[in-house]
């Protein structure tokens, strides 16, 4: 079983078929859980604090804005933890949503430069693509190794 | 107690900056409940589409969503905040081109801040305070006519004053550099008491203001406690006559500066920056400390140089006199280096501040600064206008303070 990461990392459905293929999914719901389910912090909605911009100086300089830098505390660990990553491009809003720009800029250079297996999908905007779309990811995790074949 | 303000919030950034907590508590503090205006996602495509902003931030493009249902009427709110990170360009262009749509499109009071992780309800509690002021409190602003006899306390970062008037007119006034708050507000009050020949028990009402207004107010019996943004643009117009129509009013104070939009008395939007002290009073104190010579004399001293003869933009006071130092060490003359000095600070105010609220004349400029003949000069060259300091200017919160108090005689507003 492989660790794959998903960007957009918000979505269920790219989340879920790599579940159902036999993988391990790598997204926010995995970071906010985490943070949700911590006891002694209360800084709603996301359990998010000073701290974690600080974090994410890690991956990104302190001159860059404060939100992106605690997104990155968010994913950069996540990413560097990854196997593989699969990258959904100009996705719709449903499908899934990082929310800054800017943070989507450096998430996906940091999976592409990490050298790991990623595939860099456009968003289907059509019934015939999105057929193809999900045949690509299937094929995608299934040659990840310890995948369901 | 009074329902809460309730306050929208358009914002990208905040929750993973760490900072959302803040913003709820600040809220709280001064009785306001933040709350994300409802949209759906195709009022998310239909708002970024019909809008025409083109916003790449998903977080950007549901604030723009927002925006549109709170000024279509959708979702009902007694006034905006809003809040992108400092440092990003996309957000800064968004932040600012929706505070000025809903301020033209609306009559809600809107602020805008850009938060860095360091940022705590204790700093956004004044804009906060602000906000709520204007929602709730919209017919005691409405007041144009001092009435009876009031007194007003601003209990600043730099100096404490005092007025008393009646019968809308100032009576007697109190000026002491602060230094213990409630020492410095009693040393005032005596004095102000003393000019106008009466005791304190005459008076009818009491208002505060100011960074002291809190501890002042509780040690007096304050009937009116209110941020220094509302009582001083009400100050500001009421000195200036010019309670009706546009206005913008400019404070540049020892801590912090104000710069405010008003319409008929009333802030629509403000910005209030204590980021760099090279961009405060407190910078100006020290060029006329080095210059040897007392504060008073700067302004003038200022009208007789060239500001552009001497170089000096910085936004840190240290660096700030280090350009003074090395000036007058390359041989420039006093006058030169106290107009580059008045220029830095314009300047400064003009880049940081002046761009996030729509500049409408009159320009009234308030605040002890205000009594520097060469920074008014100097920010006149830049808005390219000429600039309003009412008489009592440096008085400008006590005033709007006593005025507003009087409000309170009858005790039917609060």
């Amino acid at each position: 079983m492989a660790k794959v990461f998903i960007y957009p990392a918000t979505s269920l459905i790219l989340s879920d078929m790599v579940e159902r293929w036999g993988h391990s999914p790598l997204g926010a719901a995995l970071a906010i859980r985490e943070r949700i389910q911590t006891p002694g912090l209360d800084s709603p909605p996301l359990q998010m604090t000073a701290d974690d911009p600080k974090k994410g100086l890690k991956y990104a300089a302190v001159e860059v804005p404060s939100g992106v830098r605690g997104r990155m505390a968010l994913f950069g660990p996540m990413i560097d933890e990854a196997d593989a990553a699969i990258i959904v491009n100009d996705a719709d809003l449903a499908f899934g949503c990082m929310g800054c720009a800017r943070t989507n800029e450096l998430v996906k250079y940091r999976i592409r430069s990490r050298g790991i297996p990623v595939l860099d999908l456009l968003y289907p905007r059509c019934d015939e693509d999105g057929v193809a779309f999900v045949a690509a990811i299937k094929a995608f995790l299934d040659g990840l190794s310890g995948g369901e074949a | 107690m009074s329902a809460p303000v309730r306050v929208a919030q358009l914002s990208c950034g905040p929750e993973h900056s760490g900072v959302q907590k803040e913003i709820y508590d600040a809220a709280a503090a001064v009785n306001a409940e933040m709350f994300f205006p409802d949209v759906t996602l195709n009022d998310i495509r239909e708002a970024y589409g019909s809008f025409g902003l083109e916003a790449r931030s998903a977080d950007l493009q549901l604030a723009i969503a927002r925006a549109k249902a709170l000024v279509e009427g959708r979702v009902e709110a007694d006034a905006v905040f809003i809040a992108t990170c400092f440092r990003c360009a996309e957000a800064a262009i968004v932040r600012n081109e929706l505070r000025r749509y809903i301020h033209e499109q609306s009559d809600l009071p809107v602020v805008s801040y850009s938060f860095t992780e360091r940022t705590t309800s204790g700093t956004l509690l004044t804009r906060m305070e602000a906000l709520t002021t204007i929602a709730r409190r919209r017919a005691l602003l409405a007041r144009e006519v001092q009435e009876g006899l009031t007194m007003g306390v601003d209990s600043g970062s730099s100096t404490t004053k005092a007025i008393v008037m009646r019968d809308n007119a100032i009576i007697g006034t109190g000026w002491a550099p602060t230094t213990n708050v409630i020492g410095s507000a009693e040393e005032v009050i005596a004095a102000a008491c003393s000019e106008a020949g009466i005791s304190r028990d005459d008076l009818d009402a009491i208002g505060t203001t100011g960074y002291g207004r809190f501890l002042v107010g509780e040690k007096i019996g304050a009937d009116l406690v209110q941020e220094e943004l509302t009582v001083n643009s009400k100050g500001a117009v009421y000195l200036a006559g010019r309670q009706r129509g546009e206005a913008t009013v400019i404070d540049i104070g020892g801590m912090d500066n104000k710069a405010i939009s008003v319409q008929d008395g009333i802030p629509g939007t403000f910005t209030m920056g204590g980021i760099c002290a090279g961009a405060s009073g407190r910078f100006l104190e020290m060029t006329a400390k080095r210059l040897g010579v007392d504060i008073t004399e700067l302004g003038p001293l200022a009208m007789k140089g060239f500001s552009k003869e001497v170089p000096m933009n910085s936004y840190c006071i240290v660096f700030g006199t280090q350009s003074l130092v090395n000036a007058l060490a390359a041989g420039s003359s006093a006058e030169d280096v106290a107009a580059a000095a008045c220029h830095s600070v314009a300047e400064q105010v003009f880049e940081q501040q002046l761009q996030e609220v729509d500049i409408k004349e009159p320009v009234i400029m308030v605040g002890g600064t205000s009594l520097i003949e060469g920074l008014v000069h100097e920010m006149g060259e830049l808005l390219q206008t000429k600039v309003i300091v009412p008489p009592h200017s440096q008085y400008i919160g006590a005033v709007g303070s006593a005025l507003l108090a009087s409000g309170f005689i009858r005790g039917d507003l609060g």
